[in-house]
């Protein structure tokens, strides 16, 4: 097991904002850049690099541009929102048995940028599993969402009222958040009830930002990152997962589709763990569609099948809640850049440094994309 | 027909025979000739058996709404023409384990949009239809049972 035996070192981030005139090269150079200076690590100690399979700025450019060292480990993951835990964890992994001693993982994007919207790409016919839904009009994720957020309305109960609690605690949090794209915009239940639809049962505010810009966090043994420049965030567990017959974003083919690949995941991750959910004080829950806080909040444990609404609707993602969620406004309030700002933000805790901390915070979970095959991290806090 | 949509290659050696029973009138569902089990999306493959042999079984076309949403641009142009338009999730009265994608529509052929989309309701007994889209392509979709 790879438990406590790597530490995110580092963190890195640009700014975000709708848009940035700057290349996603630059944007992710600036951003590996930050998280080297952070950890106090020269760029030549750099021997392993891991992103998305999305990303469009290669590893041997990065290398070349920044000086990295010999690069003995780079791997890539998939599945969009579902990669990014998994990209920490694969460079963690590639750390722990030996592959490579620095490691950077980072995500590069603009919205403009034709490969991070595949939904936008429009073929005359298609194939696979698109020919199922994209001809009926369901054309983009969050009508994919929708489907499941109308479906858990109507077997578990709840309202518009409940699920606009994910959306405004987010943006209570960006707002404490000077770095996030809403911190000077309020949102109330009322702005919530009067957006415009986007796919009913889903209004604007249910969605994600569209962003530009980057982050990236460090990876090295424990041991090394105890020599660097900030305290080192222990990773205590990795996990991903792609349940059995799950099929990617219209996983409503299956048996019981309100069961998502959190489920999955979580029964790795916290098997691996010493911590179980009543010890996880922050979580940083992956947020491109609302419904998938309280989807995740279940998958996870944190509360029954079928409660993961009214525990957001009882202000528990709040500062001062059971478990205060998307701390620096999440994808819905400081940026989207496919969910990495919630990787940085989960670090941010552990080290005390967040807009919104949670006091005396030492155990911190960050989660990937749910509706596709995804991952997650336990960040603890270094006891020695 | 309407431009622009986007369509099913219904060459595709996978699914190309649920496509030629949408242009003969028929709901067909993949099963394995091995195992006799029904799957939808088709594979290639049988998960529970291994078995790469398929049959199709032609369905009555009977079912009920398992979700509804609304769609409301931005959306493609063709589709953003006819919205707001419901897309629907059927579950097949013959096969519980089996669920379409589809829209409720007033009959076949008739737009997306030809019903008013906050009349469809989860559980809502419905059949299939099937609207030609282009020379080569029709759809399943779905009425009311009254």
């Amino acid at each position: 097991m790879i438990k406590d035996r790597t530490a995110i070192a580092g963190i890195g981030q640009t700014e975000f904002a709708k848009s940035l005139d700057r290349s996603e090269k630059r944007l992710a150079l600036e951003a590996i850049k930050h998280a080297l200076d952070d950890a106090g690590i020269e760029p030549s100690e750099v021997d392993g690099l891991a992103s998305y399979t999305l990303e469009t700025t290669e590893e041997a450019e990065i290398a070349r541009n920044l000086g990295l060292g010999d690069i003995t480990f780079f791997s890539q993951v998939g599945y969009g929102g579902g990669a990014g835990c998994g990209v920490v964890g694969h460079a963690a992994m590639a750390v722990a048995t030996g592959q490579c001693n620095v490691a950077v993982a980072w995500r590069s994007r603009k919205r403009g940028a034709a490969a991070s919207r595949p939904w936008s790409q429009v073929a005359a016919r298609v194939r696979g599993q698109h020919q199922w839904t994209r001809p009926f009009g369901l054309l983009r994720p969050v009508d994919e969402i929708a489907m499941l957020a109308r479906r858990y309305f109507h077997e578990f109960g709840g309202s518009r009222e409940e699920l606009a609690s994910v959306a405004i605690a987010a943006r209570h949090h960006a707002n404490r958040n000077p770095g996030a794209m809403m911190h000077t915009k309020s949102l109330t239940l009322e702005q919530y009830l009067e957006a415009r639809w986007i796919c009913e049962p889903l209004c604007l505010y249910d969605n994600c930002l569209e962003s530009d810009g980057a982050g990236a966090v460090v990876i090295t043994s424990t041991e090394r990152a105890r020599d660097g420049a900030k305290p080192p965030v222990l990773i205590h567990s990795f996990a991903q997962s792609i349940p059995q017959q799950h099929q990617v974003m219209t996983n409503y083919f299956g048996d019981d589709p309100l069961l998502g690949p959190s489920w999955v995941c979580a029964a790795r991750l916290w098997g691996n763990a010493d911590a179980t959910p009543n010890d996880v004080q922050v979580a940083q829950l992956y947020d491109a569609f609302s419904p998938l806080v309280p989807l995740s909040l279940e998958g996870y444990g944190f509360c029954k099948r079928g409660d993961g609404l009214g525990f957001c609707a009882d202000g528990n993602l709040e500062l001062g809640g059971l478990l205060p969620t998307n701390t620096s406004g999440g994808g819905m309030s400081e940026a989207y850049v496919h969910g990495f700002n919630l990787i940085v933000e989960a670090a941010r805790q552990i080290r005390g440094e967040s807009c919104s901390q949670v006091e005396g915070a030492e155990v911190s979970l960050v989660t990937s994309g749910e509706g596709v095959p995804t991952s997650a991290l336990l960040f603890t806090k270094d006891k020695r | 027909m309407i431009e622009g949509l986007i369509l099913p290659d219904v060459e595709d050696a996978e699914a190309a025979m649920f496509w030629v029973g949408c242009a003969v009138g028929e709901l067909r569902v993949q099963a394995c000739v091995a195992c006799g089990r029904r799957r939808m999306p088709p594979r290639t493959m049988c998960p529970w058996c291994g078995s790469f042999e398929v049959r199709w079984d032609v369905m009555s076309g009977r079912g009920h709404v398992w979700s509804v949403v609304v769609p409301h641009p931005p959306l493609l142009p063709a589709y953003g023409d006819q919205a707001p338009y419901n897309v629907v999730i059927v579950t097949l009265d013959d096969d519980p384990s089996i669920r379409f994608v589809g829209n409720v529509i007033a009959d076949g052929g008739a737009a997306l949009n030809s019903l008013d989309p906050h009349t469809v309701h989860i559980d809502d007994p419905v059949e299939a239809v099937f609207s030609q889209v282009a020379d080569d392509v029709w759809l399943p979709q779905w009425r009311p049972v009254m």
